[in-house]
């Protein structure tokens, strides 16, 4: 059995999952149920100064749904807690004293002076807790005053507050990282600048649900109005892996520790994060949709899975994919791939035909001698995977490297030399070798 | 005179409480949920085989898609526009071995997508709101004569309203919707579902219905040609298969069309006589329903004896299955030698059957019996003569049933021919309505075409 122990910037737990800071982590209540069923840890909900904020009294959620409804994406207005902040520092206190073994990292927002971080920093960390997560993602409510994602879109305000939180702070700083900004990179950077022990990515996206279909306005709505949410779930996942994997292969941000945020769902996900580089993971949505036993398959899945793969702990895991990520210009443009249908799995729909034919390079055939018959056209196969990506049978179509002879398509010989963009004769810009 | 409760063949053995239980609705309908859930496991498929299973080629994964959207008007129409009787195909079409026999998810999973129910549930709201989803065309001044009110008929009479043609259907019937209304288990359609159909297809204007007449008895064929622009025949099969056994016209022995029929029409059920022991010889749906429904309504025994195999039988492998499990036992492989009679009827004798090299039933000499205080036929119809002598000696036939062309033109000029009564026809509601709309589509081209000649 692998070792799912894990320890990020010190803080042990016993499994890499925590729960972010989020509603299920606002009370002592959740989140003792939560280490009950096996949680490795908790970001306590963001607390904020004295009075606290208020949030609205009707929805503060929405989702996206597949038809069997299903959550695929979902959208939040809530604000950070609204409790007062004493009552919060009393549970924090009461947890870590009934919890050693798990992980309790408190989220803060604060307004951006000096002195206000002064006060309200040393009265967090007298709780006991393990560390501070800076929210300078949160991109609505917030961010209006100044705070959440109002931060995170500039370089220099993570840094300045990095500063001072780390000035009064003795314990670890977790920079929390808004994906509203179109390069990930400087954020990163400036809380590394800052003094930051690590980040954590992604916080929520901007986002409206939908539309109301019968009152035209948008969906939901605060008495008839309506305010951008932020966005998660499991459609947010392909954002934050590759704002994580972006960080993790950057040479100047590679060091940073990452806390992988961003739709994780079961342990497949939790295994995507890690691979890109992220040391541990946080998870909300899923838990908001399904409740803290995901844990069991989060933990179980993960453990089966470093065994199957023969690794002994998570560490082992951390970073393995981040060499395979590169830049466009680095792709081998001499390799080729060929779709191939295994007939004796198709079962005859032709979606991938009717999309290669409609969409793209017209290589899959519907008919063979008057037959309904499904087949790959070699001669216009780019490899381009839209017939594996839609075709509704695992492993009915798969990519098949062409190692040597000629590429049917262009009727070129298969070149083993690696040819990238950067040589690529037709490249204007070209380095000469 | 009250009946003898120890008859064999008495009415009211249930009460009316467990008789409106066995006849209530045989597939409920899906909720939005289900439908949606339902409508999420179809794989939209590139020349979707269930539309090539289709008689009347509805763009199946389009209707299904548009559930999916909650565009359940645009989802009816997909429907209605190719099959105008398309819920009541939902409710009794075999799609076992036609749209959902061809679905891909047979290949993956082993088990399709439930189309019918699922065009249940775009066309029911259609009804129940009598949303008008169609407009009669342009009136181009032509008329046409549909004989015979059933899907045939009713389905070109739509058509040839959409395509601006007026039509007036002479129906045989007390009610226009033939076999949909006479026909058919009642347990398939209920809530007076046939006319209700009937009326949303009437209301698209320019159609005529006369009912009480028929052919050969209140107009012939030749009356209807000169007074018409075209003549459409859609009068269905008038006359019930003998057993071909001697004396087989005994107290007892009974059409299971007709007893179907009455059944359907009846206000009380529970008035139609059952018998405690009923053999049914046929192996087509009529077989099954007239065996599932008196079984429903009491009748201790019920056999189906039928000649073939169960690959052979006109009722799918879901329909016997389903006769099964309401209690219904049935022999295969056996054909009826002799009646037994005591006054009426007592039993019959049945003779085992084998194919013989050729393919051809034959006897084995081996014999059994079954005793029976009912005895259904329901093996199968056949023109009536005297509708085909009205139509006149100049039809062509082709094995005792009209011929046409693949427009459903008959060999007479200016007459076309659809539903029961013509050669090729399998009996479904639904090629019933695909032949209406084939014909209704040639007469229209024919009726411009005469017009464009002068």
């Amino acid at each position: 059995m692998a070792d799912l122990s894990s320890e990020f910037l010190g803080i042990k737990s016993p499994n890499p999952f925590w729960l972010a800071s989020a509603p299920p982590t606002d009370k002592a209540y959740n989140v003792n149920r939560a280490f009950e069923a096996g949680w490795g840890g908790a970001v306590w909900k963001t607390l904020g100064e004295d009075p606290p904020i208020v949030n609205v009294n009707g929805p503060r959620y929405s989702a996206l749904h597949s038809n069997e409804r299903r959550v695929v994406g979902f959208n939040n207005i809530e604000l950070i807690t609204d409790r007062p902040l004493q009552v919060n520092l009393d549970e924090i206190r009461q947890i870590k004293k009934d919890w050693p073994d798990r992980a309790l990292v408190v989220s803060v927002m604060l307004h951006m002076e000096d002195k206000v971080w002064a006060k309200y920093v040393p009265m967090i960390e007298d709780t006991g807790a393990d560390a501070f997560e800076l929210n300078f993602g949160c991109p609505h409510g917030m961010s209006e005053r100044g705070m959440g994602a109002a931060v995170g879109q500039v370089p220099e305000y993570i840094q300045m507050a990095t500063e001072w939180c780390k000035k009064c702070a003795s314990i670890p700083v977790i920079v929390k990282l808004t994906p509203n900004v179109t390069n990930i990179l400087p954020p990163a950077a400036a809380a590394r600048d800052g003094g930051a022990d690590g980040v954590s990515l992604i916080n929520t996206v901007n986002s409206i649900m939908r539309v109301n279909y019968d009152t035209l306005t948008m969906y939901p709505t605060t008495d008839g109005r309506g305010s951008h949410g932020g966005y998660c779930g499991e459609a947010v996942k392909p954002i934050a892996l590759h704002m994580v994997a972006e960080i993790s292969r950057n040479r100047d941000t590679a060091d940073i520790p990452i806390s992988g945020i961003g739709g994780i769902t079961d342990w497949r996900d939790a295994v995507d994060f890690l691979a890109l580089g992220a040391s541990n993971v946080q998870v909300c949505t899923a838990a908001m949709v399904y409740g803290f036993k995901i844990i069991d398959d989060l933990t179980d899945g993960l453990s089966n899975f470093l065994d199957a793969k023969g690794m002994s702990s998570v560490d082992q895991l951390v970073g393995k994919a981040v060499p395979s990520v590169t830049d466009w210009q680095h792709l081998n443009l001499n390799y080729v791939e060929k779709a191939v249908i295994d007939q004796d799995l198709c079962i005859k729909c032709g979606r991938c035909h009717i999309v290669c034919e409609d969409t793209s390079h017209q290589a899959i055939t519907s008919t063979i001698n008057g037959e309904r018959k499904f087949e790959v056209i070699d001669e216009e196969c780019v490899g381009c995977n839209l017939c594996a990506s839609v075709c509704p049978v695992d492993s009915c179509i798969t990519m098949h490297q062409v190692t040597d002879g000629i590429d049917a398509r262009t009727g070129q010989p298969i070149s083993r030399e690696v040819l990238d963009w950067t040589s690529h004769p037709n490249n204007p810009m070209r380095k000469e070798s | 005179m009250p009946e003898d409760k120890n008859a064999a063949v008495r009415s009211q053995r249930l009460s009316a409480e467990e008789i409106a239980a066995n006849f209530s609705d045989m597939h409920p309908p899906l909720g939005r949920s289900e439908a949606l859930i339902e409508s999420d496991r179809c794989y939209f498929c590139f020349d979707a085989p269930c539309t090539t299973a289709c008689p009347t080629g509805i763009d199946i994964p389009g209707f299904i898609q548009k559930i999916r959207s909650d565009n359940i008007n645009g989802s009816a129409k997909t429907i209605l526009r190719e099959n105008i009787m398309g819920g009541m195909c939902a409710r009794v079409c075999p799609t076992e071995v036609l749209c959902e026999l061809a679905c891909v998810r047979n290949t993956h999973e082993d088990k399709p997508v439930n189309i019918g129910l699922l065009q249940r549930y775009a066309t029911d709201p259609i009804l129940d709101n009598d949303i008008e989803l169609f407009e009669r065309g342009e009136d181009t001044g032509k008329c046409v004569a549909i004989v015979g009110g059933g899907p045939a008929g009713l389905s070109c009479a739509h058509r040839l309203a959409m395509l601006g043609h007026s039509a007036v259907i002479f129906n045989r019937d007390p009610k226009p919707g033939g076999l949909n209304e006479y026909g058919i288990a009642a347990y398939k359609t209920v809530n007076n579902f046939a006319q209700r159909e009937v009326e949303y297809i009437l209301s698209i204007g320019g159609i005529e219905v006369r009912n009480g007449v028929s052919l050969g008895e209140d107009f012939t064929l030749a009356e209807l040609h000169k007074e018409f622009d075209a003549v459409f025949l859609s009068f269905g099969l008038g006359s019930v298969n003998d057993l071909g056994i001697t004396d087989e016209h005994v107290d007892g022995v009974l059409n299971a069309v007709d007893y179907i029929a009455e059944l359907r029409q009846a206000k009380d059920r529970g008035e139609l006589p059952v018998a405690d022991r009923i053999v049914v010889i046929g192996g087509g749906m009529t077989a099954i329903d007239i065996a599932v429904q008196t079984k429903r309504l009491g009748a201790e025994h019920v056999d189906i004896v039928y000649r073939r195999g169960p690959e052979h039988m006109g009722a799918s492998a879901y329909e016997q299955q389903f006769a099964q499990i309401s209690g219904v036992r049935i022999h295969h492989w056996a054909k009826p030698r002799k009646l037994l009679v005591d006054n009426q009827i007592a039993g019959v004798e049945f003779e085992k059957t084998k194919l013989d090299g050729d393919g051809k039933v034959s006897g084995t000499g081996k014999a059994f019996s079954l005793d029976a205080d009912i005895v259904f036929k329901a093996i199968g119809q056949t023109l009536s003569d005297k509708a085909l002598a009205a139509a006149g000696g100049d039809l062509d036939l082709k094995q005792g049933k009209i011929a046409t062309d693949e427009n459903r033109k008959t060999s007479l000029p200016g007459v076309w021919a659809g539903g029961d009564c013509i050669y090729g026809h399998d009996d479904l509601t639904v090629s019933a309505v695909q032949d209406g709309k084939i014909a209704a589509i040639d007469i229209d081209q024919h009726l411009r075409e005469e017009r464009n000649n002068g």
